[in-house]
């Protein structure tokens, strides 16, 4: 078992109180993932010269400041690094990947967690109101948000391990649920090339859809080839830049509930998450059907 | 009649439940229930002839095991609602997740909107009317009682059935396996008018269809090409 929780806001005037609005959203799922939580929220876009990529240190008395430095040394002056906790997002107008083999062979002890224009993750072990007040979830601001409570079936209960998982650029992916067909996908996708981080089931997924995309399918396409070959149980809950997709496999064991109203749209694995939204009573709720994509967009 | 007001936000689920297990036995009490948000295991397990509104949204397992009962949830239900209910009658006004009425050995679940998939999942002597459409799988394995749908059924409806008869009004996007569609006769349109008028649906029972096993699959067939 695990929550997911996804949030649009269609209301620009609600962007600033997204974290907020969400809060009470993962607490709600805390019963059905009390061991790890995570969210990616997609902000404002940085200048258009610049990337950044979300860093995590399990080491409680890493030393950021000292990774500020060096950085900037390494990188000039248009870098720097936000830390929240065991989580710092380092803005840069380097090349990505470029930063990212410096920190490999610098800092290995930094895991890199997003990469994007506009993406930011959080992700831990904890119970989620732990995981929320740590990186002080609360505060967030953005135009959506994907979000994750963690009850490990798969693979072990880890920091790398929590979800949301990303692949790419501003892509992340969430899931409740189990792949059966996870291993042969990774064998697939790693002769093309494709690094996996960790043994988890839905990274496969997440690399897979995010490869399709790379060949020129739309997100819609690449869900449905996901249909094709994603054997499983999943609700899936996807981020891009400006999109919030969900989708169902065919047999719909994994639940999901959506509220839809002028100012948002809200997804959750239960109602229970959803009832303390502003306005929610007026809302359209529905459950999605198995095997149809749901797309929204900023 | 006593009436009588919980609020779901103010005192835990657990002291409602245990108040309807060992405090209503005599009946005589309309149970009001605030505030539900969607929690799981509602009224579950009741067995005394009182009424009970649950004004709100509930979560997983309303009205479970419910006996004598008469449910109300004034909104949505989550999966499992009225799950293995005995007899009374639960009432969702909205639309209901999977696994709605599952297992259910008797009683009356009336459903206004929509049921997901899996609706009267191993049904067992329980009648099922829905208002709207069901999903996938449902009546799968069904063993007895009705199962009515005013509007449309989804993939694989009525797979593997015993003896529950399922009535169909608008389309069936297939039929699973061994279950087939029947002549109405003169007593199935009784049937379906009964559940109609007990579901308190003012509709004629024109137009429907039913559904019920061919029995092929209650004998092995040693004849048969056994490769699997």
């Amino acid at each position: 078992m695990c929550g997911i929780v996804g949030l649009l806001v269609k209301n620009p005037a609600l962007r600033g109180q997204l974290g907020e609005l969400m809060l009470p959203m993962l607490i709600g799922m805390a019963e059905r993932g009390p061991e790890s939580a995570g969210l990616a929220v997609f902000t404002a876009p940085i200048k258009s010269n610049l990337k950044k990529l979300s860093l995590y240190s399990a080491d409680p008395a890493f030393d950021w400041d000292g990774l500020d430095r060096s950085s900037r040394a390494q990188f000039g002056k248009d870098t720097s690094l936000t830390v929240r906790s065991n989580q710092a997002v380092l803005e840069t107008g380097a090349d990505a990947t470029a930063v990212k083999l410096w920190l490999k062979h610098d800092c290995p002890e930094i895991h890199v967690l997003s990469v994007g224009k506009r993406i930011d993750l959080y992700k831990d072990t904890g119970t989620p109101g732990e995981v929320a007040e740590r990186y002080r979830f609360s505060e967030l601001t953005g135009t959506h948000l994907v979000g994750h409570t963690r009850m490990a079936t798969e693979t072990a209960v880890t920091p790398e391990r929590a979800h949301p998982f990303t692949a790419g650029e501003d892509f992340c992916l969430v899931h409740n649920g189990s792949l059966s067909n996870a291993c042969s996908i990774r064998r697939k996708l790693e002769p093309l090339g494709i690094a996996f981080e960790t043994d988890n089931d839905t990274e496969a997924a997440c690399r897979f859809l995010e490869w399709r995309m790379r060949e020129g399918d739309g997100l819609e396409a690449a869900l449905h080839k996901g249909f094709e070959e994603l054997d499983g149980f999943y609700t899936f809950l996807m981020g891009t830049q400006d999109e919030l997709a969900l989708v169902r496999d065919a047999f719909s064991c994994k639940p999901a509930v959506v509220a839809e109203s002028d100012d948002y749209v809200a997804i959750a694995s239960e109602f229970r998450s959803l009832a303390k939204l502003p306005g929610v009573k007026n809302a359209h709720i529905f459950e999605p059907n198995p095997e149809q994509v749901y797309i929204w967009r900023t | 009649m006593a009436d009588l007001t919980f609020d779901l936000s103010a005192k835990p689920l657990r002291e409602l439940n245990n108040f309807l297990h060992h405090q209503v036995a005599d009946g005589n009490l309309h149970l009001f229930v605030n505030n539900p948000e969607g929690a799981h295991n509602i009224a579950v397990g009741v067995d005394a002839p009182i009424d009970i509104d649950i004004l709100g949204h509930a979560g997983y397992y309303a009205a479970g095991m419910n006996k004598q009962a008469r449910v109300t949830v004034h909104g949505n239900a989550g999966p499992g609602v009225a799950e293995n209910m005995m007899s009374g009658r639960v009432h969702v006004k909205g639309f209901a997740s999977v696994a709605a009425g599952a297992s259910g050995h008797g009683g009356l679940l009336v459903i206004d909107g929509d049921a997901s998939l899996r609706c009267g999942i191993s049904m067992k002597g329980i009648d099922i009317v829905v208002g709207g459409s069901v999903g996938d799988f449902s009546a799968f394995m069904a063993q007895a009682g009705r199962l009515v749908v005013c509007g449309d059924a989804g993939e694989a409806l009525g797979d593997s059935l015993y003896e529950a008869v399922i009535y169909v009004r608008g389309n069936i996007k297939s039929l699973g396996a061994d279950a087939h569609e029947e002549p109405m006769s003169t007593v199935d349109f009784a049937a379906v008018e009964e559940l109609l008028a007990a579901a308190g649906m003012r509709q004629s029972s024109s137009g429907f269809r039913r559904v019920a096993s061919m029995r092929s699959l209650y004998h092995w067939n040693a004849d048969a090409n056994q490769e699997y």
